[in-house]
């Protein structure tokens, strides 16, 4: 006979349907592979490490049996060593810092502008007939194409780095967020109207709290593609930031400090999308 | 006299419905929903219109809360035309309606708060309402928290915190089981006896309509039209045992057979 299920038990919904078929082992290989059901946290952890284990150890491998030459594909440990020392002098820090202005200025002076630009475009048939045909035509534009124009313009200083983020996300940004603000469930705004709603307040008192959670998504996932559009304007102008270095470093075939500068995009990365999620569960709780 | 007194306080309209017609589209394609729609509830008075899906009888009751326009004739609530959506008209909807980012007590208060009131009357409104309701315990929840039942139970008493002249209600138990629907009717049966509210009531479902009525329209389909009249003078308060009785019996098959000469005229 099985235990009665523990609810306690970190595998609990393994325990459970081992209960209802009595086969311990077949049944925890028909909870896993059930579509959409929950996996346990100490299950997901393992195998996130599992995976990354995996990568890392591939790594390894490759440089250590020769397989891939060192001028191409650094050891691990070079790329360590290397980071250790640049943040020791300094130069690790003072080139984070130059990229992540960049991407904030340029991050923030979009969003700004595209939150309520894209609510109202959302919200309003008539500003979305004006704005839609342009808004399409521009945001299917390369970014990149534009990078020569923007030098010729603004020059090569952090304006010119600033204005490609803007270029690359703002437009985006712009028609998902009139997406979301468009989908706002009509008889919500009816309801509101009879509550005593002006038309005039029904984006600020309705459509931005009822899309505040989509917006705040929006965002978190366009702040990945302005690293993107960062690294793109640091690699044609820039003296400083880690797509400057990752140049610099090719040019002198130093593949440890390109590998450390992705590296620290994607560290970056993942802490400024881990605190999008943090300000999700705090702006908007009624999603938790 | 202060806000809950006031809140309280009876305060209801008469609706008066004249030669209404709403046509949707142009031309060819122009679809004649509403023919020709003409009656008068009075204060305090609780009406239902019944009728087959599609019959426009929710758009009735749009056009009453002003959220859509009527192609031709005359509505006004308490003497006053309907030419907007206002706070006078307050509307139950058949779809969940809280806002889901306020929890239950900042739902009630969502309109007492945009007629200024100040947060003392407001906060005795949302306790007296909530109470009415029996929801004083989920005031700090979420909608999403909630169940079907509870969601109707809040987006009754955040209608009736604003004070409207009447109540309009657009199948508001109709996505409920038919259990949790029998306690929503008692519910609202108890509240209207409180507010004395005039309510403009819509429904499918014939039961619910006489058990609710003092009055039922019933209504044809394609084009609407109301094709007749049935005062309800069983005695209130009323229970569910009601359904069983000879007189609740014959009206109910009355309405059957009206709706069901609307079906045989269709085919």
């Amino acid at each position: 006979m099985t235990l009665a299920p523990n609810a306690t038990s970190p595998i609990s919904h393994i325990v459970t349907t081992s209960v209802e078929t009595n086969q311990p082992g077949r049944s925890a290989w028909k909870a896993v592979t059930t579509p959409f059901r929950a996996v346990s946290r100490p299950l997901s952890i393992t195998l996130s490490v599992l995976v990354w284990g995996a990568v890392i150890g591939g790594w390894f491998a490759l440089t250590y049996s020769g397989a891939v030459k060192e001028m191409f594909l650094p050891r691990p440990e070079s790329v360590l060593s290397t980071t250790i020392s640049m943040a020791l002098d300094g130069s690790l820090w003072e080139h984070v810092l130059a990229s992540v202005q960049v991407v904030l200025i340029g991050f923030v002076i979009s969003s700004i502008v595209a939150v309520p630009l894209g609510l109202t475009m959302g919200t309003y048939r008539i500003v979305q007939a004006a704005l839609d045909p342009l808004v399409n035509f521009i945001r299917y534009l390369p970014v990149t194409s534009f990078v020569p124009l923007f030098i010729l313009w603004i020059g090569i200083g952090i304006e010119q780095r600033v204005a490609v983020i803007i270029f690359g996300i703002f437009f985006q940004q712009l028609v998902m967020i009139a997406d979301s603000a468009r989908s706002v469930q009509r008889d919500l705004v009816n309801a509101a109207y009879t509550l005593g709603t002006k038309r005039g307040d029904t984006v600020f008192h309705i459509v931005f709290p009822a899309t505040l959670p989509n917006v705040l998504d929006v965002l978190r996932v366009t702040m990945g593609w302005a690293w993107t559009y960062l690294v793109v304007a640091e690699l044609v102008a820039a003296r400083s930031g880690l797509g400057y270095i990752s140049l610099k470093a090719m040019r002198g075939f130093q593949v440890d400090v390109i590998f450390m500068a992705i590296a620290m995009i994607g560290i970056l990365g993942l802490c400024t999308d881990q605190l999008f999620r943090g300000i999700r569960r705090l702006v908007a709780p009624w999603t938790n | 006299m202060d806000a809950l007194t006031l809140a309280t306080k009876p305060k209801s309209s008469d609706i008066a419905i004249d030669n209404v017609v709403l046509r949707y589209g142009k031309g060819d394609n122009a679809v004649l929903a509403l023919d020709g729609i003409s009656f008068h509830v009075v204060p305090n008075e609780f009406c239902v219109i019944v009728g087959p899906s599609g019959c426009g009888k929710s758009s009735l009751l749009y056009l009453v809360a002003g959220l859509e326009e009527r192609t031709g004739g005359m509505i006004s609530v308490g003497g006053k035309p309907v030419t907007e959506p206002g706070p006078d008209r307050g509307m139950v909807f058949q779809a969940y309606t809280l806002f889901p980012w306020l929890t239950v007590a900042q739902n009630v208060e969502y309109g007492p708060k945009r007629k200024g009131m100040s947060a003392a009357e407001r906060r005795a409104i949302v306790e007296h309402f909530l109470h009415e309701v029996g929801l004083a315990k989920f005031a700090n929840h979420y909608p999403s928290q909630l169940s079907g039942g509870m969601k109707q139970r809040v987006a009754i008493a955040r209608a009736l915190a604003n004070d409207p002249q009447v109540l309009l209600m657009d199948e508001p138990f109709g996505a409920l089981d038919s259990q949790t629907r029998h306690s929503m009717q008692k519910l609202l049966l108890r509240i209207w006896d409180h507010s004395k509210k005039t309510v403009l009531f819509v429904t499918h479902d014939i039961d619910e309509a006489i058990l609710l009525a003092d009055r039922v329209l019933v209504m044809s389909g394609r084009p609407g039209q109301i094709k007749k009249e049935i005062r309800v003078s069983l005695p209130r308060p009323r229970s569910m045992d009601l359904v069983m009785e000879p007189n609740f019996i014959a009206m109910k098959r009355e309405i059957l057979d009206l709706l069901k000469n609307d079906e045989d005229e269709e085919h």
